[in-house]
């Protein structure tokens, strides 16, 4: 009984290894270990056999059924994998071939330093403020003390609509427009950027560009003076153009302040060592500014007694030209895709 | 303004080591900037030399062979004016000179050895504008005395040394030498020094013979004087030399006085032939219409906003502007009669930018001080006298309604440094105020300022905050952090979040021109609004503002298409502009422009076309929280730069906020579809906060249909039965495919997906199954739709 057995064993194990299909190994399970297999059979035949026997041979069967299922599992373990292999295989794919994506958007250099400036100044607990580019003479010039006939008014060369509507030729104009807004007379901390045009177009001079504003109103004698206005746009640049930026104030002319100061940065082509940017200087005129001229306060509804304030201005396409490194200003608004495609990832910081 | 430093030293003892470049910092430094500033002439090694020999060059037809004594030496030189003979005395470059446009180095000129340059004024960098005819042409011949060997530039009084200013518009009192000598004598302590205004008279009266007339409020101040028997001749060399280095032509001693007292006191003058004036000069508006040559030659028609003066009849002069060819000095002029006037700088700000705008025209722009007025008249005079030969005649006729005392503002030390942020001392204060020649009085913590009469942008407090400021120096003042209490900045990122989600969606943003042609203004829209067209447009391409924001990105896909890029999806945020019932505004507009290939990749190209124009619109309106709100209706009124079958206005809660499609075949042949949503109206619809719902424990049910349907049916319109005929258990009805064929004829088949749950139990077929009996029975009743089974 035992040999016979045994050879039950052996032949199912051959049989096994010659298997190489899962399928083919499901039917042969069901052959070797099956209700009609034949050690279902011989078990099904113990009750034949003499009653000492009946354990010993149900002991040897049951063992023999064991290695079977182990001999079985190992090879269906095996099958699998390979299968497995084969399928992982023949889906194996090219990944250096080009992906399947959208058109690539992007984001326009004027419009990031944009940002940048608006999220520095927030930062400072400025209000960032909207106003109109389709603005009025009383708004755009009047109001910031430069009446009628006023030479100032030659510096800008404005594109009129009518006698009383143009297109602002600074965001100064927004100055106006939040104090007389400002119904409290609360202090004030604001910056408006966007759009501006005059009356001039050649090789670094756009009839539209970006500019960005900023004013500060408060009390009398608190946090309005020319060192605050110096520290403030210290900050400003450091962060725009680099830590080691420099600052130079020159006394200046514009009619909404007084006293005015014209800034020139350390040349970011150079770094201040001279060069045809800069003229050999050293230095690039980038901003205007001063303390709020009496008369704006006033003229606004600020009293110039209990109030003073300063403001601040810059072109923002010159900043952008520098901060990308592009050569030449009318890229800006030629809108070339090769040009804008460029732009098309998050800024370092 | 060019300041020329020897004119300069006639009024201060400036330091003779400061060099050029160091004063026009420190002019700088105090608010006055400059272009330039150099020597008058800036070429190096030069000296005077002597031909003594000139032969005609063997080789040339034109050139000569010198040999010039430059004292220690003699160079042969070979040189091609027509002037250049033996025996004249000359400028020499000699080998190594640096001149404006050349550096002189030896040479060999058609085999003869040339060892340096026989210079022409204009080759050494005096503009050709200041020469006679004779240098115009050719070398400079130097008087027969002229020292061999020695500098030119010494000898001919050109070792001047300039500083080109860039001056702001409200320093009208640095227009003259005078003004510039007490700016640099509040930078280096140096004292002015007056004019010499000394000089004879004789005669009766002019006010027995002469009178002034000014019958207009736009004159102030008008002086007459009468300088008698001149002789027109050459100015003496200073007076040419300081001319020229200032940028002003010498002509005769006369006219050159004027000028040079222009230049010296800041106070234009008009110099008359006193035989062909008359007995009157008056000063009035012109009549419209008038006429009057002006002395270049030009006929002009005069308005009545222009100042003339007149001989008590005719125009003779535009005041301020340009004088009249009628009574213009020349050669022969005996007898001269001076103005010196004050007009109104908007009068003449006006009429001189109609006609030109000139040395005299600017400064009467910026404003003029009575009181220089007065010191201009007797320094010309006085000139005319040592320079002229003339006779002055006793007398001024004098109109004068202008004010001629200087303000006095009173300031505290404590306001300057509020101001500032200083801690300036009364004394720092008063030392800057004395450095300024303003005087001071000191009353307890007041200091009453008396400000000169020519400082007239000095009225206020805070302008003389400026002074000091500037004169101490901007850079000793230390800046810092304002002090202010914390508060948050805000800004309105809704511009942005749309910017954001427009670029994630794979468009490029641009930045375009406001301006454009009034032809293009009209199209892509039905809106009734005025155009805005500027009143004086640089170009015929951008002579008015844009109400829609697609003429200006079809303009540049087009430029883009013109450089080989085919595939374009821009957009931009940006403002239109119109005029409505007298009303004036501006529209946040937000413009998309789709063409070419937008799914890119292996297999995966796809051309844009106008479900995925409306997918960008429909993912832009559905992140901005108006899902289910919006619609895309047919325009009522086809717009006609659109494919008529290819378009629609976007919908949302019943207002039209914008609108979408493909740009017509005839304007475009490629496939180009345009998106623009009215931001202003858009936004101005609220959306509620975003608020979580509870998810459905329970299983979806899946269900398809298909039916046929005539063509026009949309797919809206058969969502809409479909949801009113399953009520709130379908959560989705989603199209999945439409089919038209020959077959088909009229009809069109169309599959859609139906989703149906519940947030309280499973569904079973028992109650989904008569719903879909309804949906079916909706379709067939409403919009006689067949069932494909």
């Amino acid at each position: 009984m035992k040999e016979k057995i045994e050879e039950i064993r052996n032949a199912a194990k051959n049989m096994v290894d010659e298997i190489v299909d899962l399928q083919e190994l499901q039917e042969l399970k069901v052959k070797l270990l099956g209700k009609k297999s034949e050690l279902s059979n011989l078990l099904k035949g113990l009750g034949e056999l003499a009653q000492e026997e009946r354990p010993k041979v149900g002991a040897w069967v049951n063992e023999a059924r064991k290695e079977i299922e182990e001999k079985i599992g190992e090879a269906e373990k095996y099958l699998k994998e390979k299968a497995m292999a084969m399928k992982l295989e023949s889906e194996k794919i090219d990944i250096t071939a080009p992906s399947t994506k959208i058109t690539r958007g992007s984001k326009h250099p004027i419009n990031r330093v944009i940002e940048e400036i608006q999220d520095i100044f927030v930062s400072m607990g400025y209000d960032v403020v909207d106003g109109p580019e389709l603005e009025t003479d009383e708004f755009c010039f009047e109001r910031l003390n430069l009446p009628q006939g006023h030479p100032a008014r030659d510096m800008q060369d404005s594109f009129y609509i009518t006698e009383e509507y143009l297109l602002r030729t600074q965001t100064s104009a927004v100055q106006a427009r939040t104090m007389l807004a400002n119904e409290e007379k609360s202090p004030i901390r604001m910056i408006c950027t966007g759009k501006t045009y005059r009356r001039e177009d050649d090789a670094t001079h756009s009839h539209q560009f970006n500019q960005v504003e900023g004013l500060v109103i408060d009390y009398k004698d608190k946090n309005t003076s020319l060192a605050d206005l110096k520290g403030t746009l210290e900050v400003f640049m450091k962060k725009m153009l680099g830590p080691n930026t420099e600052l130079r104030f020159r006394p200046s002319y514009f009619p909404f302040t007084e006293p005015s100061y014209e800034v020139d940065v350390t040349c970011f082509k150079c770094g201040g060592k001279g060069c045809p940017l800069c003229k050999k200087t050293g230095w690039i005129e980038l901003l205007g500014s001063g303390m709020v001229h009496p008369r704006v306060l006033e003229m606004n509804g600020y009293d110039p007694e209990k109030y003073s304030g300063f403001a601040f201005g810059t072109g923002i396409d010159r900043l952008a030209m520098f901060k990308y490194g592009i050569t030449d200003m009318r890229y800006l608004y030629a809108n070339d895709v090769r040009f804008l495609s460029q732009f098309d990832r998050q800024d370092k910081e | 303004m060019i300041l020329s430093r020897n004119f300069l030293k006639d009024y201060i003892d400036l330091d003779e080591n400061i060099d050029i470049k160091t004063l026009a910092e420190n002019m700088t430094r105090v608010g006055n900037e400059y272009d330039l500033a150099q020597k008058l002439v800036p070429a190096t090694k030069l000296i005077i030399g002597r031909v003594l020999e000139c032969v005609d060059h063997p080789d040339s037809d034109h050139l000569h062979c010198c040999k010039v004594d430059i004292g220690n030496e003699v160079l042969s030189i070979v040189c091609g004016a027509p002037n250049v003979r033996a025996g004249i005395n000359v400028i020499v470059a000699q080998v190594g000179a640096e001149l404006p446009e050349v550096t002189i180095k030896k040479g060999n000129i058609r085999g003869q050895e040339s060892c340096g340059m026989i210079c022409a004024l204009y080759e050494i960098g005096i503009d050709k504008k200041y020469l006679s005819e004779e240098d115009k042409n050719g070398i400079h011949i130097l008087p027969e005395d002229a020292p061999i060997g020695k500098d030119p530039i010494e000898y001919l009084k050109l070792d001047d040394e300039i500083i080109d200013f860039d001056l702001t518009a409200n320093r009208g009192d640095l227009l003259s030498m005078l003004g510039m000598a007490y700016e640099v004598g509040a930078i280096y302590g140096n004292e002015v020094k007056p004019l010499d205004l000394s000089h004879s008279e004789s005669g009766e009266d002019l006010n027995n013979s002469f009178e002034v007339r000014v019958n207009t409020d736009n004159c102030s101040l008008f002086l007459a004087r009468k300088a008698l028997n001149v002789t027109i001749k050459e100015s003496p060399d200073f007076i040419k030399n300081r001319l020229i280095a200032c940028g002003i032509r010498p002509i005769n001693n006369v006219v050159d006085i004027s000028n040079y007292v222009m230049i010296e006191c800041g106070q234009p003058l008009h110099f008359y032939d006193a035989d062909r004036l008359g007995n009157v000069i008056e000063t009035r508006m012109a009549q419209e219409g008038e006429k009057l040559t002006t002395l270049d030659g030009i006929e002009r028609t005069l308005e009545s906003t222009d100042i003339v003066i007149s001989d008590g009849s005719r125009a003779i002069g535009l005041a301020g502007v340009m004088g009249g060819l009628d009574t213009e000095i020349e050669e022969t002029t005996k007898n001269v009669l001076i103005e010196a006037a004050i007009f109104d700088s908007v009068r003449v700000r006006k009429t001189s930018k109609k006609i030109v705008r000139s040395e005299a025209s600017n400064r009467f722009e910026k404003g003029l001080d009575a009181n220089r007025t007065y010191m201009a008249m007797e320094r010309a005079v006085k000139l005319l006298e040592a320079y002229a030969d003339a006779t002055i005649q006793t007398g001024t006729v004098v109109y004068d309604k202008a004010n001629k005392e200087p303000k006095k503002v009173d300031i505290k030390v404590e306001d300057i440094n509020n101001l500032l942020g200083t801690e300036i001392s009364l004394e720092e204060t008063l030392n800057v105020f004395a450095k300024l020649a303003f005087e001071t009085t000191v009353n307890g913590d007041v200091i009453t300022v008396t400000v000169p009469t020519r400082r007239m942008d000095i009225s206020i407090k805070e302008d003389l905050i400026e002074e000091v400021g500037r004169i101490y120096g901007v850079d000793n003042i230390k800046g810092k952090l304002p002090n202010a209490p914390m508060r948050m900045g805000h800004v309105d990122k809704t511009d942005r979040e749309i910017r954001n989600k427009m670029i994630s969606l794979g468009l490029n943003e641009t930045l375009s021109y406001i301006l454009i042609n009034d032809k293009d203004v009209h199209k892509y829209t039905n809106d009734s609004f005025e155009e805005l067209k500027l009143n004086d447009p640089m170009t015929e391409e951008r002579n008015t503002l844009r109400y829609s924001l697609i003429p200006s990105l079809y303009k540049i896909y087009e430029y883009n298409r013109a450089h080989y890029t085919k595939d374009v999806c821009i957009y931009e945020v940006g403002k239109g502009f119109w005029k409505k019932d007298e009303v004036y505004g501006e529209s946040k507009k937000l413009c998309a422009l789709m063409t070419g290939e937008y799914y890119l990749g292996l297999g995966m190209k796809k051309a844009v076309d106008f479900y995925i124009i409306k997918g960008v619109a429909e993912e832009m309106l559905d992140y901005l929280g108006y899902g289910n709100r919006y619609s895309f209706v047919l325009p009522k009124e086809s717009i006609k730069e659109f494919h008529p079958g290819q378009v629609a206005e976007i919908n949302v809660n019943g207002e039209v906020v914008g609108v979408i499609g493909r740009i017509h075949p005839e304007i475009s042949k490629d496939a180009v579809y345009v998106l623009e949503i009215d931001l202003d109206k858009l936004l101005a619809k609220k959306v509620g906060k975003m608020k979580f719902k509870e998810i459905s424990i329970y299983p979806t049910v899946n269900k398809d249909i298909a039916v046929t349907i005539d063509k026009d049916v949309t797919s809206d319109e058969i969502v809409k039965v479909i949801k009113k005929a399953a009520g709130n258990l379908l959560i989705e009805a989603k199209l999945f495919d439409i089919y038209t064929s020959a077959m088909l004829g009229d009809k069109k088949s169309v599959a859609y997906s139906l989703t149906f749950g519940s947030n309280a139990k499973t569904l079973t077929d028992d109650e989904i199954n008569p719903l879909m009996e309804k949906i079916i029975a909706a379709l067939e009743k409403n919009l006689n739709a067949e069932l494909r089974k």
